[in-house]
């Protein structure tokens, strides 16, 4: 049996036959007796369960009820028992939560000071982003940001400082690729460590299950019930995390966290950006990857429609052949992709400059909800003028698609509300969209055609958001 | 005095800590068997065909019980005995347990549970109010009606009236900790059963009944859960069942835990309706007369439905004079979820239905909602004098649509103060001139007040007990009837323990709520709490001091009336002892350190059928000032600001209420905005999780969120003078429907109707619906 081995709490831990798809929290329960993290929802929707996970690229927030143990290897992991001190000290955002009569039921109260310390401890200030994926039904939040703005200047305390030296020192490194290269499985589960080893066992096992961050996978397990065998998990290949600035492209790797990505690309693409912003959750941006979002086919994935208006092409291996193509092309059918059988998503790049992409995300709530509608908007002007457009929703097709109607009406226009709003009647040549819990299809075809003049609006500079405006 | 001061809950070093046990934290024997519902796949019919042969066979599956398994199916009902633990062969909604799996883990019993092969005869389900009309599918015979006057002629006379129909949708609880029992097998057939329950006494009765035991052979301890919201009145009873059954059978422990979609799936929720309103008015506004039909979904069993729709009701005036008024409440039985208790209980649906009023009136003046609102107030009530309160005005006050005089009417002042503490006037007018040169995004403002009747409506229910010892080390334990579900419930009462005593609250140890210890509880619901159990333990207590005081002054020689409890010290005759002392030698003069304490609510009598008496001791009031900002291209909508004025009498703890206020007003802003529950043509609720149904999340409060305590105490004779705080902020939350809909009046020159949850979508249908005019 194959060891998995991180740190729980300070301390080590190696663990072997325990099944790979088996999540942190029930081992944390259910094995450990740790009964602090809490089980609100079982899909990474309402943070009672978060735990802070430490590596090299630092400290982050995870929600354990879709975390795969294979996936903590190398890694430091605290649980809420692990906040307080040695001794039992407070942690600062601990006594401040009491100090604020910040927990009623105090059963979502473990998550919150879990994700508010990660956020102390790397300095981070937007709470109400630090905190969008940690729901609490009683206190309505208020005395929960109070307790946060009131730790936040508070020093970080030492114990939870330490795992990241202790990490290095006592973890083994790496997985268990090193002379497991196109042999069988092991489990728990496959862990290369480079592109060529997961192109070389994935062409061996093309039924095999491919994890990356398992924010979506992991719903497979927990409300599906599935068994995904043989499974690899793809967190331990450097190569596939990387950016590249290539001058006229940026390569993505699709090993890139969404939380990556948005540190990267909110600079450089302001609207995308906020898109990101409001992508999940902390917990979820920190696990997800943008190669798992466009792999997995969903027509209301944020990522897809933003890269498809940026003009993105795709980069698919299968063994050691590759292949792109415009990522639009890769979204054949509703949940049916063009990619082969053993085949996968190495890549992802993107024009470097953008000046006019705006990308609007419409849900019932504005943070950790799936899209209704997603619309990304990238014109090119020329002296007002439209001269290529690219325009690109999710949740008005089974699959992200392009308005190419509604782009033909533009180009050779001014970006007027009125040239937006001719153009926007082609909308429903474009789209049938269908009616579901989110919204009705007549809603979503309305607000697709709104976007439009929305844009025409925003690149003029008025204001076209709620979220801009205070009291 | 520890009374009145902002402690922090007695748990809060648990809770951040994780320390905090809830019943699935409970260390249980390794043998411990955990359960789950396979459930029905369709809406309404009989099942022809149950196939368990994959189940019985599924890893870890120890024992799969059917109807076939039960002589009897137990009952899971709180009202009607309607609500059979299993299917015996109806299939009345989509998601009803139809079979109960044992297994040795909780993934290998909700794994089984889909193995199931199921055929059914499918029947014509009713899912709307209008199949439910068509089928004159109810609860009761005929909808109830109150009247006061004569409300139809009334309108008939009236200078304006206005005519419009109001949809409201209903609440999920999403309590963060689902629904979970587990109970243990004692010797003798006895059981002790662990709920995340409100209602404990329920619990204790539906499992003796369940196996035929008398109530004293089943023990129930809730020491917390993780929220209740009334969805733990009587939606825990079929997982306590559940694990009773099993433990009796097998002799092993049983846990049963509702994954979150299952939990959706089954339980119920707050009642949606459809409100149907005839209100005539004169030029200033006031209402002359006012004709509410409510349409209530209460779906396939009673459950409290009868209560909730007669809260409904019984808050149709809100604030507000309705000297002619008629009430018709019909009760609809739907193949849904059968809904049930929830924050308010109905009040809620009652009073959002007066306040679309109040603003629909406004508009048909072209004034300001607030002024409309202020015409129609009761007239105010007398403050209470030292000597109990002044009666001399009585004559002049004014009677609720149920005839019950409104003494106590604090909403004109209230109001008053809050218009002045949050500028809302000149913020009104400032909203006014942005619209004007905002052409996409409208700012809307809006004042509701709260009236909120306090008391069960069933009378008996209107009672509590505690039980206290003190030890001869001074040390006390404190027992009673009320639930802990994060109200901060225990503190309160200990600090009217500690009261009493005159030691610090810390001195008094919380202990889980017991059937064994306090008997014949009412649910901690309907907000009583605090007002039930602070009495009864009060008494309690008292009866302990009275006895260490008598003890104490006879070793004196002096009266006991002269004996002071207080900081910690017992005064007497000029000397000061610690407490500590006086209760070792209280002891050892062989004097009674344990006592009861018992409380029933006094002046109450009311007349359900007749609509008529009193069926509260009192109200608690509130208002609240909310503004927020629209999107006109999508409908998009976000609170900007809050102020918050509310009455909670003289605070039993300032802080655990303020944190009740901002919760209710967040929750009951969800329940009109984000919260939408979906269900498809089949009946198949299609938002059953966090994924699809959405509770306000950090983000939604009001980013300026100012929240104050009125301050008076209660003219009757409460705990402290406090009054109930657990429902009736959640009403503040109106104030968002009314100013979302006063943003979406900037658009045109229709009035909004809108309808709620106010998601985008349909706040985008009202912009476009005034624009049109109609």
């Amino acid at each position: 049996m194959t060891e998995i081995a991180f740190l729980l709490n300070g301390t080590p831990v190696s663990l072997a036959g325990h099944s790979p798809t088996m999540t942190l929290l029930d081992w944390l329960r259910d094995t450990r007796g740790l009964t602090g993290t809490k089980e609100g929802c079982r899909e990474g929707d309402c943070g009672a369960c978060t735990v802070m996970v430490t590596d090299a690229q630092g400290s982050r927030a995870l929600n354990a009820c879709i975390l795969f143990l294979p996936q903590l290897h190398g890694k430091a992991v605290r649980s809420i028992e692990g906040i307080s001190g040695p001794k039992g000290e407070a942690h600062p955002v601990q006594q401040a939560m009491i100090d604020h009569h910040a927990s009623q039921c105090g059963f979502c109260t473990p998550g919150f000071v879990v994700s508010m310390a990660t956020a102390h401890l790397n300095g981070a200030t937007d709470h109400d982003d630090q905190l969008a994926g940690n729901l609490c039904r009683c206190t309505g939040y208020a005395p929960i940001i109070r307790a946060a703005l009131a730790a936040q200047s508070a020093p970080v305390p030492d114990w939870i400082k330490t795992d990241r030296d202790f990490l290095l020192a006592q973890i083994p490194s790496g997985g268990q690729a090193a002379g497991l290269r196109g042999g069988e499985p092991p489990q728990p589960g496959f862990r290369p460590e480079t592109t060529q080893d997961l192109a070389d066992w994935y062409l061996a096992h093309p039924d095999a299950t491919l994890i990356a961050g398992a924010t979506d996978v992991g719903l497979w397990v927990t409300k599906q019930m599935r068994d995904l065998s043989p499974v690899a998990f793809l967190s331990a290949i450097p190569e596939m995390q990387q950016i590249d600035d290539q001058g006229c492209t940026l390569r993505i790797g699709a090993g890139v966290t969404i939380a990556a990505l948005r540190r990267a690309l909110a600079p450089r693409f302001p609207s995308l950006g906020e898109l990101l912003r409001r992508y999940a959750s902390e917990q979820i941006r920190n696990a997800a990857t943008i190669g798992g979002n466009i792999a997995n086919g969903s027509p209301i994935g944020d990522g897809p429609p933003a890269l498809i208006a940026l003009g993105a092409r795709l980069h698919l291996r299968r063994g050691d052949v590759l292949r792109d193509l415009p990522l639009e092309d890769f979204f054949l059918d509703y949940r049916k992709q063009d990619r082969q059988p053993g085949e996968f998503v190495e890549a992802v790049t993107i024009p470097a400059q953008a000046p006019h992409l705006r990308c609007y995300k419409l849900s019932k709530r504005f943070d950790q909800d799936i899209s209704a509608v997603c619309g990304c908007f990238n014109v090119t002007l020329d002296g007002g003028t439209v001269t290529a457009a690219r325009i690109a929703f999710g949740g008005m097709a089974g699959t992200p698609r392009r308005a190419a109607r509604v782009e033909a009406a533009l180009i050779g226009k001014p970006m007027t509300p009125d040239t937006a709003a001719a153009a926007a009647a082609r909308m429903a040549e474009d789209f049938a969209p269908l009616s579901d819990m989110r919204a009705s299809a007549g809603y979503r075809l309305k607000t697709a055609q709104n976007m439009l003049t929305r844009y025409a609006h925003d690149l003029n500079g008025t204001p076209v958001s709620v979220l801009e405006v205070r009291a | 005095m520890s009374i009145g001061k902002p402690l922090p809950h007695d748990a809060a070093p648990l809770h951040v800590t994780g320390q905090a046990r809830y019943v699935d934290d409970i260390p249980l024997p390794g043998n411990t068997l955990h359960l789950a519902f396979g459930l029905s796949t369709i809406a309404h019919g009989r099942i022809t065909e149950m196939d368990l042969t994959a189940v019985r066979a599924a890893p870890g599956v120890v024992a799969v019980y059917a109807a076939e398994d039960f002589a009897e199916m137990p009952d899971c009902s709180p009202s009607a005995q309607d609500e059979p633990l299993l299917s015996t062969g109806t299939v009345f909604y989509h998601g009803m347990p139809l079979f109960l799996v044992a297994a040795d883990s909780h993934v290998a019993a909700r794994h089984a549970a889909r193995l199931a092969r199921v055929s059914y005869d499918p029947r014509p389900a009713i899912l709307t109010v209008d199949d439910a009309l068509a089928a004159n599918s109810r609860f009761e015979d005929g909808p109830v009606i109150w009247a006061k006057g004569d409300a139809a002629r009334a309108i008939d006379g009236s200078a304006h009236v206005i005519e419009c129909r109001f949809e409201v949708g209903g609440q999920e609880h999403f309590y963060l900790e689902g629904q979970i029992a587990a109970c243990l097998p004692l010797e003798g057939g006895d059981l002790l059963v662990h709920s995340s329950t409100q209602h404990p006494t329920e619990i204790q009765h539906k499992v003796a009944h369940a196996l035929h035991l008398p109530m004293s052979a089943v023990r129930v301890e809730v020491r917390r859960m993780g929220g209740g919201f009334g969805g733990k009145e009587s939606q825990g009873n079929a997982l306590a069942i559940a694990c009773a059954v099993v433990a009796a059978r097998t002799g092993r422990p049983a846990k049963m835990r509702y994954d979150r979609d299952d939990d959706m799936m089954i339980t119920g929720k707050r009642h949606d309706l459809r409100i149907l309103y005839r209100a005539g008015f004169d030029d200033q506004g006031r209402v002359t007369g006012l004709e509410f039909t409510h349409l209530l979904r209460c779906g396939w069993a009673q459950d409290l439905s009868l209560p909730v729709a007669d809260r409904a009701m019984l808050h149709t005036d809100n604030c507000y004079h309705l000297p002619d008024i008629r009430i018709e409440s019909h009760r609809l039985r739907t193949h849904t979820q059968s809904a049930t208790a929830f924050r308010g209980f109905g009040g809620p649906q009652g009073m959002v239905g007066i306040e679309r009023v109040m603003d629909h009136i406004a508009h048909a003046l072209g004034r300001d909602p607030v002024v409309v609102r202020k015409a129609n107030f009761y007239r105010a009530g007398q403050a209470s004098d030292a000597s109990g309160g002044s009666i001399s005005k009585a004559a002049s006050l004014q009677t609720t649509p149920y005839h019950m005089l409104v003494e106590d009417f604090v909403g004109d002042q209230i109001v008053a103060a809050l218009m002045a503490s949050s500028y809302y006037a000149s913020r009104r007018a400032e909203i006014a001139e942005w619209n004007r040169v905002s052409p996409i995004l409208k700012r809307g403002i809006a004042l509701t007040p709260v009236k909120f009747g306090i008391s069960f409506t069933l009378t008996h229910l209107n009672q509590a007990g505690a039980l206290v010892h003190v030890y001869q080390d001074g040390s006390i334990v404190l027992n009673h009837g009320g639930t802990e579900m994060g109200q901060g419930l225990f503190q309160k009462v200990a600090q009217v323990a500690a009261g009493v005593f005159g030691v610090d609250a810390g001195r008094v140890k919380i202990t889980a709520t017991d059937t064994a210890k306090v008997p014949n509880t009412s649910a901690t619901a309907a907000s009583s709490g605090s007002d039930l159990n602070g009495m009864a333990a009060r008494a309690a207590c008292e009866t302990i001091r009275d006895r260490m005081a008598a003890f104490i002054a006879g070793k004196h020689q002096v009266d006991a009336s002269a004996v002071r409890f207080e900081g910690g010290m017992v005064r007497v005759a000029g000397e000061a002892y610690d407490f500590a002392r006086v209760a070792a030698w209280a002891y050892l003069a062989r004097v009674s350190l344990s006592s009861t304490g018992f409380y029933a609510t006094p002046k109450l009598q009311w007349d359900r059928k007749a609509g008529k008496g009193r069926p509260f001791l009192y109200f608690a009031y509130g208002a609240a000032v909310s503004e927020v900002v629209i999107d006109t291209l999508t409908g998009e909508n976000r609170i900007l600001r809050a102020d918050l004025l509310h009455d909670t009498g003289a605070s039993l703890n300032p802080a655990l209420d303020i944190g009740q206020i901002e919760g209710a007003y967040v929750q009951g802003a969800g329940w009109l905005t984000t919260e939408e529950l979906v269900w498809d043509a089949k009946g198949r609720l299609t938002t059953h999780a966090p994924s699809t149904y959405k509770i306000p999340a950090c983000s939604d409060r009001p980013p300026v969120f100012n929240v104050a305590l009125w301050g008076q105490p209660n003219r009757e004779d409460t705990v402290g003078k406090s009054k109930a705080v657990g429902e009736p902020p959640f009403m503040l939350g109106i104030s968002v429907l009314m100013a979302l809909s006063d943003a979406v009046t900037a658009c045109g020159p229709g009035y909004p109707a809108l309808d709620a949850p106010a998601t985008p979508e349909r706040v985008l249908a009202a912009v476009e619906r005034v624009r049109r005019d109609v």
